[in-house]
């Protein structure tokens, strides 16, 4: 399975990410707030079955949050 | 062998800072200093250094600002109205730590003023070279040769305590010519390891910056640049004393005012008054202690200047009101007589005796 | 498992002090891994200007100088004067470069200066809060044109890469824009490009990056990408304007 992780400490919820996922499984959690108050965007686990590791999100990141894995 | 040649003060200038190291100059025309350019454009391509002629006198300083970063002898020159466009760049390099060489051949002023000789920046250079607290150092020739002489030493001290040092002088210095003897020295530029270079892998990244968002760290900074700035008061402050031993009336004049008083005080002698001079060679730091230690030994000082009285004021500060502090200069580019000198020195003394 | 996409490491750990949505981070990311993929880390000199990328200083892995408002290619002209073998790129603002810096971007124009310049044009003063730029379009709302830019009283928006490239000390112009992930991908490629110019040692390399300031636009930066692409690209096209073989 390909892999994104996000460094949410880091994820400001600009939601640029959700945008640009062809898959649309990147969401801003709207459950879910980082320490400067931000909700955070993530890939639900049953979501990333359907990631293409195609790194659109992690490009159009403006805070360098998303790494992308490819299996 | 030093050799002795027979130069004009702005070329003397410009022959002296490529003996020093210097091999990246960047400059504007304006008179009365374009010489120094000149001598730049013409030397600079020969043993492989740079001279760019910039779009102006702010990018001048600010070509200088990343030369300096990057750690190399970098200098500029201007007269009067282009050091206050420089002014901007100078404060940055003082905020940020770089060492580098201006030259301001001083004329008359405010606005464009004239093209005269004059003496009238030496606020800006002593008390505001740039806004906020800051200061540089200033050198004060009163001769072609001490040009020479203090470019040297201000390329040393520039890069010592990593600072810009300034050269003041005058339309009278740059443009007169006399015999000059270049003194073959030695240069060796200190290690750098602060400067914007390139790192190579090899360090972590280096910053030059002056910019602290924070308000207790900017003022730690410019504390610590104020600590820097004691150690040079008492390590760098020069000074000449002439005749000053049984003076009892003490001009105190640097630069072309200084020939003129060195003059007067001599005529003084002769005339049987016991006249001496005090002359800063550097007016930043001011050689305050000089002044102290004679204020209350003399029946007063007077201050010769070409302006309508800047320097007085430390004269005064020195002098902390032991002794009377008297004014006499020439502005607009006019520059006082041995014989105005001469007979202010005569009242001050109370008659010829 | 193979990284697709991570951190480049030109770019330094410290958290970027941007708005949500702003387009710096992104470019800021591409000329790190320009810097990566060519492998001149070691080798460049970064110059910052004042304004809202004024700590680039903290974000870039290689050395960095922090120059006054508008004069970062005069401070960069120095550096490379001292260090021709090094790479030297300014990255600027629009109210710094088209602004106050006009002069000194002509200039290192004319004289073909080998160096980069990364110009952001977001058609705003961002630091100050949201004041009209020379790259404001007409009839644009900002804290300084509140009833909208009049071109009657406050002149055009300068088109920058159009300007430049009729100089002949210029060696590459390209205007590209930050409107989503392929504008992402050719705006990197510009990047690139300029910096292989600057190896060639072919004269002044200088990409135009419209990007978006959501804050003081006042709209979320999805609508903000969208505002650009409808209002900005019409008024600056894209494009290469200058490549000089």
């Amino acid at each position: 399975m390909n892999k994104v992780t996000f460094k949410t400490d880091l994820c400001k919820g600009c939601g640029l990410c959700e945008e640009a996922c062809p898959k649309k499984i990147v969401k801003l959690n709207p459950d879910k707030l980082n320490a400067k108050g931000y909700n955070v965007a993530e890939v639900s686990d049953e979501d990333m079955a359907k990631c293409i590791a195609c790194a659109m999100c992690a490009r159009m990141c403006p805070d360098c949050v998303i790494t992308v894995e490819k299996n | 062998m030093a050799e002795k040649v027979l130069m004009k003060g702005n070329e003397a200038i410009a022959e002296a800072a490529i003996r020093a190291g210097c091999r990246h100059f960047f400059g504007y025309p304006i008179t009365p200093q374009t010489e120094v350019s000149a001598y730049m454009a013409k030397k600079m391509p020969k043993i492989g250094g740079v001279f760019l002629q910039a779009e102006s006198e702010i990018a001048a300083a600010n070509m200088v600002l990343g030369a300096a970063s990057a750690g190399v002898r970098t200098m500029t020159s201007s007269s009067s109205p282009g050091i206050s466009l420089k002014q901007e760049a100078i404060s940055y390099i003082i905020g940020s730590d770089l060492p580098c060489v201006i030259l301001n051949i001083q004329r008359g002023g405010p606005g464009l003023g004239g093209i005269q000789p004059s003496q009238a920046d030496y606020f800006q250079a002593t008390r505001s070279p740039d806004h906020g607290d800051a200061h540089m150092l200033v050198f004060a020739p009163a001769s072609v040769q001490e040009m020479v002489t203090l470019v040297t030493d201000a390329f040393d001290l520039a890069d010592k305590y990593r600072m810009p040092a300034m050269i003041l002088g005058d339309g009278a210095l740059g443009q007169m010519m006399e015999p000059v003897v270049f003194e073959d020295k030695e240069i060796t530029p200190p290690e750098k390891p602060w400067a914007t270079n390139g790192h190579e892998n090899k360090r972590a990244h280096n910053i030059v910056n002056s910019l602290y968002i924070q308000p207790d760290e900017l003022e730690r900074i410019v504390k610590e640049r104020f600590e820097k700035y004691e150690e040079i008061k008492k390590n760098e402050t020069r000074v000449e004393n002439f005749m000053t031993d049984d003076a009892d009336v003490i001009v105190v004049a640097y630069g072309i005012a200084a020939r003129v008083a060195k003059s007067a005080v001599r005529n003084a002698r002769a005339a049987g008054i016991k006249a001496g001079l005090i002359r800063p060679i550097t007016l930043w730091p001011f050689p305050a202690e000089a002044i102290k230690e004679k204020a209350d030994k003399v029946k007063a000082f007077l201050t010769v200047e070409l302006s309508m009285g800047q320097m007085v004021e430390d004269v005064k500060l020195a002098a902390e009101f032991k002794a009377p502090v008297e004014f006499f200069g020439r502005t607009g580019g006019m520059v006082p007589t041995t014989d105005e000198v001469f007979n202010e020195i005569v009242r001050l003394n109370g008659g010829n005796k | 498992m193979a990284t697709v996409f991570k951190k480049p490491h030109a770019l330094t750990d410290k958290p970027l002090h941007y708005c949500p949505g702003c387009t710096h981070g992104i470019v800021h990311r591409l000329v790190a891994e320009v810097l990566d993929e060519m492998g001149i880390e070691g080798e460049t000199i970064g110059v910052a200007p004042v304004g809202c990328s004024v700590f680039a200083y903290d974000y870039f892995n290689c050395d960095v100088i922090q120059a006054p408002h508008g004069r970062a290619p005069a401070v960069a002209t120095g550096v490379k004067r001292a260090r021709p073998d090094r790479f030297v790129f300014t990255y600027q603002g629009d109210g710094d470069l088209a602004a106050i810096g006009t002069n000194e971007t002509v200039h290192v124009g004319t004289r073909g200066e080998n160096i980069t310049v990364i110009f952001i044009n977001n058609a705003i003063y961002g630091m100050t809060g949201g004041q009209m730029a020379p790259t404001t379009l007409p009839g644009q709302v900002t804290q300084t044109s509140p009833y909208g830019r009049n071109v009657a009283t406050q002149g055009y928006p300068i088109r920058v890469c159009e300007m430049l490239a009729t100089l002949d000390g210029v060696a590459y112009a390209e205007r590209v824009a930050i409107d989503g992930v392929p504008g992402i991908m050719n705006a990197k490629k510009a990047i690139r490009k300029a910096f292989e110019t600057q190896k060639a040692g072919k004269g002044l390399s200088f990409v135009e990056v419209l990007s978006t300031c959501p804050t003081n636009w006042g709209m979320t930066p999805k609508d903000a990408i969208k505002w650009l692409k409808e209002n900005m690209e019409s008024y600056y096209p894209l494009g290469c304007y200058k490549d000089k073989e």
